[in-house]
């Protein structure tokens, strides 16, 4: 066989896929609940930097694995709740809110990166802890299965077990349907007495809180030390892997497995010397397209649903002049 | 006073949002500077202090100009398009490849390149246009797809078809001497792009207060409902303002490869599109005070730039202090009770002296 088939058909090529995937299914679902309360989040990079880097230094000056995700996850949740405050309090667009923060968290981690370490680079002078791999017993022995799921860094195990998590948060709990309803239909939600504003804030929150695991797994799983923009784009690629799994938890996992399979596929190719950016390009090429299909296909429907609203009202219209006209004639 | 400060008072907003950035600024020196005193002077002043340094402000203003510009146009239109920065890249990648593959007399050769350049930076602006005017897809997610498909492009065609074999890094060919565009000052790198970025700056003012087309932009900007009944094809309006932030963003790029380098030589995209939005935002999406937001922009940079070189302090003070100011800027609800408190002031005067006319 070719080495690059061979070495795609490899345990270690799908290992890799899951290793990948992780950092970017974790804001993608931080992506999806906020897109689904109606005011998309696109901080989640900067979200990712700040539990990145609070998670690192909390670990570094602690020695405890505990307190730094908890730290990490209190930055990821208090950058959520601070766009929603500027957004929803401060009126900000959320957009450009988003955008500033964005800015502040690449900023800011530098800037302390800088005043912790005296080194504008990374952290990796720091002794910082990462968070443990672990073997699963029986599966562990199955020859090939073996080899691609066991033995990952928990967090990977995480992200999956968020999966039918998410699932069932949004689609099986109080909390859940106040949020589909308040990204549905605010007015329609407000008229019912929920607090919108309120829903969309922990909304946001929870996007952080997804956003945080992304960030504590990047540099303490993925590495094991922060280094400045380590994010490098994953927050806006998970929008395009929330907006191809159509905001829906299966979705963005088979979204995400895409875009992990594409960039370990071209960290391969690019040992072959063969151009890998044309096969960077192709998940965005995808989503672009998904986007595009979805986008007309929604607009089909809705056309649909607008003729038959026209069709009913005009019966009903008649049927109203109808009985109109025959109570007169009666009287 | 108070009316002073009602007719004029989002330039007052912005500008107390700038100085509330800059008090967080000298608190964090002072807080981590061993020589506070003499750090706030190189931030502050740094930039004036000599010939290359205030060149270097001017410099770097422009691709600023140019993208704020560009996002400014769409954001009129409401549309959150922030593909500046993909339309840059690509354009000026595409605008290398036909420069180095093409021969022709100087003056047809630059504005032939430029042209090229725009129309690539137009296409990537009608893409997004036409999936949100027609369909109704989000702009925003398409526009930040289309910047990573234009970077992986862009690297694609130079490193793969116009790289420079002979250089020891990754750049494409040199361009030949006729799609140059000529440096003005002895020991400065200000070139010819830079008057240009003016010059679209007033096109885009123009164009957005003065032509009608510009005022069915920030009419369906403002609302897009009222646009409609009063009879403005709002899917072209929409289209369009996408199309020229693309063509503006897309000359933008190539008059920094035209200009400075003479040559395609990023392998990371610039950045350029995102300070656009920042200038944007500080301008108000009026073209001619981007100018100002722009060259303010650029001096913080240097300044931080020498703050990080003689100083102690790191150069990503900036990148704080600029997103404490836009999203100071953006949050309407800032200072929204003292105007509220005036109006309310003003309005009772002007009841007052009714009264005493009557």
């Amino acid at each position: 066989m070719n080495p690059l088939l061979s070495s795609i058909f490899s345990t270690g090529f799908a290992f890799a896929i899951l290793r990948v995937m992780t950092p970017l299914l974790f804001p993608a679902l931080g992506v999806a609940i906020s897109e689904m309360a109606g005011s998309i989040n696109i901080a989640l990079e900067g979200i990712m930097l700040m539990s990145a880097f609070v998670g690192v230094i909390v670990s570094a000056f602690t020695g405890s694995l505990i307190l730094a995700l908890l730290a990490g996850l209190a930055a990821g949740i208090l950058m959520g709740a601070l766009l929603g405050y500027f957004h929803l309090k401060m009126k900000a667009d959320i957009i450009l809110a988003a955008i500033a923060l964005g800015m502040f968290a690449s900023g800011m981690t530098i800037f302390l990166l800088y005043l912790f370490t005296g080194d504008k680079g990374s952290t990796s002078s720091l002794q910082s802890l990462v968070f443990p791999s672990i073997e699963i017993p029986l599966l562990k022995s199955i020859p090939i299965l073996g080899a691609i799921f066991s033995g990952h860094n928990i967090l990977t195990y995480v992200a999956l077990i968020f999966v039918p998590m998410f699932y069932v948060l949004m689609f099986k709990t109080p909390l859940g349907l106040r949020i589909r309803a308040v990204g549905q239909n605010p007015h329609a939600a407000e008229s019912v007495g929920i607090n919108v504003d309120r829903i969309k804030l922990y909304a946001l929150m929870l996007s952080g809180f997804f956003g945080a695991f992304g960030g504590l797994y990047l540099s303490m799983g993925y590495v094991s030390w922060f280094s400045r923009d380590m994010t490098a784009g994953r927050g806006f690629i998970a929008i395009a892997a929330a907006t191809l799994g159509g905001n829906m938890p299966l979705g963005i996992l088979l979204s995400s497995l895409l875009f992990g399979f594409v960039n370990s596929f071209a960290i391969y190719i690019a040992s072959l010397n063969v151009p890998s950016e044309l096969i960077q390009m192709i998940p965005y090429l995808v989503t672009l397209i998904a986007l595009a299909v979805f986008a007309i296909r929604a607009q089909m429907v809705k056309n649909k649903i607008g003729d038959i609203q026209e069709h009913f009202d005009e019966d009903a219209v008649n049927a109203v002049v109808k009985d109109v006209m025959k109570a007169g004639g009666e009287s | 006073m108070e009316k002073f400060i009602l007719k004029y008072f989002t330039l007052i907003r912005t500008l107390i949002a700038i100085l509330v950035g800059m008090i967080i600024s000298v608190v964090l020196i002072y807080l981590i500077s061993e020589m506070p005193v003499y750090s706030i002077k190189q931030f502050f002043l740094g930039p004036l202090l000599s010939k290359g340094r205030f060149a270097n402000v001017i410099e770097n203003a422009s691709p600023m100009i140019f993208c704020g510009v560009a996002i400014a146009i769409s954001f009129q239109a409401k549309q959150f398009n922030i593909g500046a920065e993909g339309a840059l890249f690509l354009s000026a990648a595409v605008g290398t490849a036909f420069a180095v593959s093409t021969g022709m007399p100087t003056v047809l050769h630059v504005i032939m390149v430029l042209v090229v350049a725009g129309a690539t930076g137009a296409i990537w602006g009608f893409i997004p246009g036409i999936l949100k005017a027609k369909w109704g897809a989000s702009e925003l997610v398409a526009s930040l797809m289309m910047n990573y498909i234009a970077y992986f492009g862009g690297l694609y065609l130079i490193n793969s078809h116009f790289r420079d074999k002979d250089a020891g890094f990754l750049v494409s060919l040199r361009l030949p001497e006729t799609a140059w565009l000529p440096q003005f000052m002895p020991g400065t790198r200000l070139h010819v792009g830079i008057l240009l970025a003016f010059v679209f700056a007033f096109l885009g003012y123009y164009f957005l207060y003065h032509t009608t087309s510009g005022y069915e932009i920030r009419t369906t900007g403002n609302n897009d409902k009222f646009a409609k009944f009063g009879g403005m094809n709002i899917i072209k309006v929409i289209i369009l303002a996408q199309v020229l932030g693309g063509m503006i963003a897309g000359i933008g790029g190539m008059t920094e490869v035209m200009g400075i380098h003479r040559r395609f030589n990023w392998q990371m995209s610039p950045g350029y599109g995102w300070d656009g939005v920042i200038v944007a935002i500080i301008g108000r999406n009026h073209p001619l005070y981007i100018i100002f937001a722009a060259f303010f922009l650029s001096y913080m940079r240097v300044g931080g730039q020498i703050l990080n070189l003689m100083a102690d302090v790191p150069s990503e003070l900036v990148f704080v202090i600029q997103s404490v100011i836009i999203i100071l800027i953006t949050a309407e609800a800032f200072l929204s009770t003292w105007k509220n408190k005036i109006t309310i002031k003003e309005a009772e005067k002007a009841e007052v002296s009714n009264e005493s006319l009557a």
